[in-house]
């Protein structure tokens, strides 16, 4: 019996054992991640209490990983010592690039920076002069914990076969991508006020921006300005492609400049010409950046863009010709007072003996930029300086097209999107990105953010390249949840050379509750666009020196590598057809007399017609039987 | 000469006496001119509820009372503005980012300043309601507020298509008059407003305000019960009609007013006579406390300020100076930072997966594993486990 009981016991341990093997090194995983994350949280206090020095051991670590960057250092203390600056400056720069696109259009990208030698979220240092940075801002920055922002608005999309790549890109409809500071302990209640906060700053309906459109994409985005953390819990991303973009927003973007649009470029912007054109997009990003050459300690960057394209050639009566007054019925007189340099810089890279057009007033001024991987020339106008405006005392920039251009170089790079399939139940999504390059192959990272009210079966995704199967070196896929959460994908995909591939994956369409219909369900619901991001080999060699006076259109991403170069493309938005009910009152009216002549008219019908009758009881089995036998018998029979 | 000093002498003291008193009186009767309206600032929530092109005429009301009150000195501050479409960077708007109230595009009410506090999805009767009764989530920028006070004057604005007794919201949702009523009371109990001037252009407007209980209020209305809301005059470049019948003259009478201007209620009771508007407008004055003959058009439409200039020099202290900092301490923080890579290929392909969190095993593997067992007992039994382990 004893021993019976012994080899039962043995039997139950060795099942157990069994049993809990496979989730076996799921618990020492676990284990592990608690340590971790433990870890973490202990740092967290740390780092609060004895604020910076934590963070500086840390970073000392990482500085032993590498010696000849340890070499800068030592140049860079002895620099910081002899020259202490007295008290926090801040500068401002203002740029205007005009770029005549192959198309005919006109393609104007205004930048504005406002640098200011100061860390907003340094313990122990309240900030509250502001001298050119925009107050509004500052006050977000430092209350929410902000490390790097940026958000874009944008109406039309940019054609980048014809128009080839912009300075800074951005999707159709608003975006805004948020890094926080790592010791925010509640990222998304964080991220749920400041969008709330933006959408009073720039009167547009961000506060739409929730749970269900926010993602956190794992590779995708890294941080544009200075720091080390790129864990992403700490980003957020979403967009509204829906967005309106229209004065509203132009006023309160205006408002942030030092000189409003009372002087400087910013007096070109006027709403009824800007928004009268083929594309446009602002944008605001805030990032810390190197303060000097040595980077030994961080400013923080404001940088305005405001991109437009301008279809002069349909609306100009064919003629290519543009002058500034022309394209912003508006002319030049001053730069911005408070600005240290105010420059108009002119692409004439395909124009080098002026063979093609002619350019007036001629400026002895020029000036050159590796920019997106070319070399480009421009004719600089410097408006700090009074000769540039002539006697007139305003400058009208006219251009003369004298021959015709000739083809543009297909852009490297170039993505696009559409939706296949018919009816309102399934679809399917086709992505297609090109490579234009000749010989070489190169990485590009795409992520898709897909609503949850469209399904997404991800077994059927398929990557191909010339007809072959393309396999993703990186796959990072974090299903929806119905009312939570978007779908997040991101793939790293390898494009061969001079090829096309294509992304496709299948959908479902989901039924929505009748309250989470917009007012105008048959204009359909969108989805936002996809990001490629990619390392595009340069044709020629890339600056990867940081310097303070370089343009502002080629300063924006840094630069790490001198064979390649980093951008990002934006595809399409997509508008899908969800299986909508139909809300209009004739289709509730049918509905309801269908229901009252059903119900009402149909059984009053039975009733008049029906006639009744009193059913007798039918007999058990049992007794039934019985009655069989006693009538064979003659017996009277059993009720 | 002495006598003379001396004369003078005394009529200075006597001034020096007699001023205080004076003073005193001066200063009561100037009180009494500042507060004489009873109100301190100005608000103005302005609405239009339609959405789609076709209905241009509805924003373009909205935009022109927006212009007129903001032209007259309310700012944009103390407006909430709220448009249920985009008319104005439409795709089918000729000439982007203009609103037009004239035909010919003569006046374009949209501006180069506006600012749309609610557009679009934004505009609901839940948010229209929440602005109005100050019940919003903490979050919300004070731009979307209405914050105002018991020394307030609002004036609310409505427009779009309405019935009798309701207002159509985006196409998709009413508001009722007994809805809006008790939203009022609401704000009087929480003295949101010292007095409200409400304004309805629409079909039957006038069933709107019937429901109105609270003091101080003053309604005006495009039409009565049983009637329509006409609009004014189409373009055609623009291709749809420009604005209402009632607005139109409306903006035509507040295009006169000027800051200064003594025109009052009674004024802005006789624009557009049905002679013009075809519809019948209504007002309503019986829970206002003042005679409409009183109240000047500014107290609503425009926030004029009583100003008393001074000559006397103020000294004030010396400003804030900028507080010095060694910016970012540069003697401890040695070591330089770094821009990370943007597409770190290699990092990205040897990301580990996130762990995944254990989780008990389900139903299935533990059903299954109770199978198994049952076989396993069923078919061996215990006693010839030995022979198995």
């Amino acid at each position: 019996m004893a021993a019976h009981r012994c080899g039962l016991s043995l039997v139950f341990i060795l099942i157990f054992s069994n049993l809990a093997h496979p989730s076996c090194c799921d618990t020492l995983e676990k284990s592990n991640g608690n340590t971790g994350e433990k870890q973490s949280i202990s740092d967290a206090p740390r780092e609060v209490n004895i604020d910076g020095s934590v963070a500086r051991e840390d970073l000392n670590e990482r500085q032993w990983q590498s010696t000849d960057v340890e070499v800068d250092r030592s140049d860079g203390t002895k620099d910081s010592e002899s020259f202490t600056p007295a008290a926090a400056k801040d500068q401002f720069q203002e740029e205007l690039v005009i770029r005549p696109l192959h198309s005919g259009d006109i393609y104007a990208s205004f930048q504005f920076r406002t640098l200011w030698d100061i860390d907003f979220l340094q313990e122990g240092q309240k900030v509250s002069h502001y001298r050119l940075f925009p107050k509004s801002l500052g006050q977000v920055l430092s209350k929410f914990s902000v490390r790097e922002l940026h958000i874009s608005f944008t109406q039309g999309f940019w054609r980048t076969m014809q128009w080839g790549q912009p300075f800074i890109p951005s999707p159709p409809g608003a975006e805004l991508w948020v890094w926080f500071h790592d010791t925010v302990s509640d990222v998304d209640g964080n991220w749920k006020e400041l969008t709330n906060v933006l959408s009073g700053i720039f009167c547009a309906s961000l506060n739409f921006i929730d749970l269900t459109n926010t993602v956190q994409p794992s590779a995708s985005f890294k941080p544009l300005g200075l720091g080390n953390v790129t864990d992403h819990r700490f980003l957020r991303y979403a967009t509204l492609p829906r967005e309106i973009v229209c004065t509203e927003n132009l006023t309160p973007w205006k408002k942030l400049l030092p000189c409003g649009s009372k002087a400087g470029l910013a007096v070109l912007m006027k709403s009824e010409k800007l928004f009268h054109s083929s594309f446009h997009s602002q944008a605001v990003h805030i990032r810390p950046v190197c303060q000097d050459e040595k980077c030994t300690s961080k400013a923080w960057e404001l940088r305005q863009t405001l991109n437009v394209v301008f279809d002069l050639y349909t609306s100009g009566q064919s003629k290519k010709e543009w002058s500034l007054f022309k394209m912003f019925s508006r002319t030049l007189t001053e730069a911005c007072p408070l600005a240290t340099s105010s420059k108009i810089f002119v692409d004439i890279t395909d124009n080098p003996e002026g063979e093609l057009f002619d350019l007036s007033p001629a400026t002895p001024l020029l000036s050159q930029a590796v920019v997106l991987g070319d070399r480009r020339t421009y004719s600089v106008y410097d408006l700090t300086k009074v000769e540039t405006f002539g006697q007139l005392r305003s400058l009208n920039l006219l251009l003369r097209w004298k021959g015709d251009s000739g083809d543009m170089l297909r852009p490297l790079l170039h993505a696009e999107r559409y939706v296949a399939g018919f009816g309102l139940q399934t679809g399917e999504i086709h992505t297609v990105i090109y490579n234009n390059h000749p010989y070489r192959a190169f990485p590009v990272l795409l992520m898709d953010s897909v609503p949850w009210y469209l399904q997404l079966y991800i077994h059927t995704l398929t990557v191909t390249s010339k007809s072959r199967d393309n396999k993703p070196s990186y796959i990072h896929y974090q299903p929806a949840k119905d009312r939570h959460r978007p779908h997040l994908l991101e793939m790293l995909i390898q494009l061969p050379p001079h090829s096309m591939t294509e992304v496709t994956v299948q959908f479902e369409r989901a039924l929505l509750k009748w309250t989470e219909y917009t007012p105008d369900p048959n204009h359909g619901f969108y989805v936002g666009s996809c990001v490629v991001s990619a390392l595009v080999p340069s044709m020629v060699a890339m600056n990867t020196n940081f310097t303070l006076d370089q343009p502002l259109f080629s300063s924006f991403v840094p630069v790490k590598e001198e064979s390649s170069y980093f951008v990002r493309v934006y595809t399409e938005p997509l508008l899908v057809n969800l299986p909508t009910p139909d809300f209009s009152m004739p289709y509730n009216v049918i509905c309801l007399t269908c229901t009252v002549v059903a119900v009402g008219y149909g059984s009053f019908y039975n009733l008049l017609t029906r006639t009744f009758q009193v059913d007798e009881p039918s007999l058990p089995l049992a007794k039934r039987l019985a009655n069989l036998i006693r009538r064979i018998r003659g017996v009277p029979l059993l009720t | 000469m002495d006598y003379f000093n001396l004369m003078t002498i005394c009529a200075f003291l006597h001034l020096l006496v007699s001023i205080p008193h004076a003073y005193s009186n001066y200063v009561e009767t100037k009180a009494g001119q500042f507060f004489s309206s009873g109100h301190t600032n100005n608000w103005a929530v302005l609405v239009c509820t339609s959405r789609f092109w076709f209905n241009y005429r509805h924003v373009a009301n909205t935009l022109s009372v927006y212009r007129s009150v903001k032209r007259l000195g309310i700012p944009d501050s103390h407006i909430v503005l709220m448009l249920a479409d985009d008319m104005a960077c439409n795709y089918r708007n000729p000439k982007p980012a203009t609103v037009f109230s004239h035909k010919n595009m003569e006046l374009n009410v949209y501006g180069d300043d506006v600012e749309v506090d609610y557009r679009g999805y934004e505009v609901t009767v839940e948010n229209f309601l929440r602005v109005l009764t100050g019940r919003l989530p903490p979050s919300t920028p004070r731009s979307k507020r209405l914050l105002s006070d018991d020394r307030s004057n609002i004036l609310i604005y409505l427009t779009g298509h309405g019935g009798n007794g309701f207002l159509k919201f985006q196409d998709s949702e009413e508001i009722s008059n007994m809805e809006l009523a008790d939203a009022f009371e609401q704000m009087w109990q929480k003295r949101r407003y010292n007095e409200l001037l409400f304004i309805i252009d629409t079909c039957q407007g006038a069933s709107m305000y019937e429901r109105f209980y609270s003091p101080n209020l003053m309604a005006l209305a495009s039409s009565q019960v049983g009637e329509d809301s006409l609009s004014h005059q189409p373009d055609l470049a623009i291709g749809v009609h420009l604005m209402d019948k009632y607005t139109f003259y409306l903006l035509e009478f507040l295009e006169e007013v000027h800051p200064a201007s003594q025109a009052n209620m009674n004024d802005l009771f006789k624009v557009c006579p049905q002679s013009q508007c075809v519809s019948t407008p209504g007002h309503r004055t019986d829970l206002f406390q003042r005679d409409p003959g009183s109240v000047l058009i500014t107290d609503f439409f425009g926030s004029v300020r009583k100003v008393e200039i001074t000559k006397d020099t103020i000294n004030l202290t010396s400003p804030v100076e900028p507080s010095v900092h060694k910016s970012g301490s540069g003697d401890i923080q040695i070591e330089s930072l770094t821009y990370v890579d943007q597409l770190p290929v290699s990092e990205i392909i040897h990301q580990k997966p996130k762990q995944k969190d254990w989780h008990p095993p389900d139903g299935f593997i533990l059903g299954l594993w109770t199978l198994i067992l049952l076989v396993f007992f069923k078919t061996y039994g215990i006693k010839h486990l030995k022979h198995i382990f």
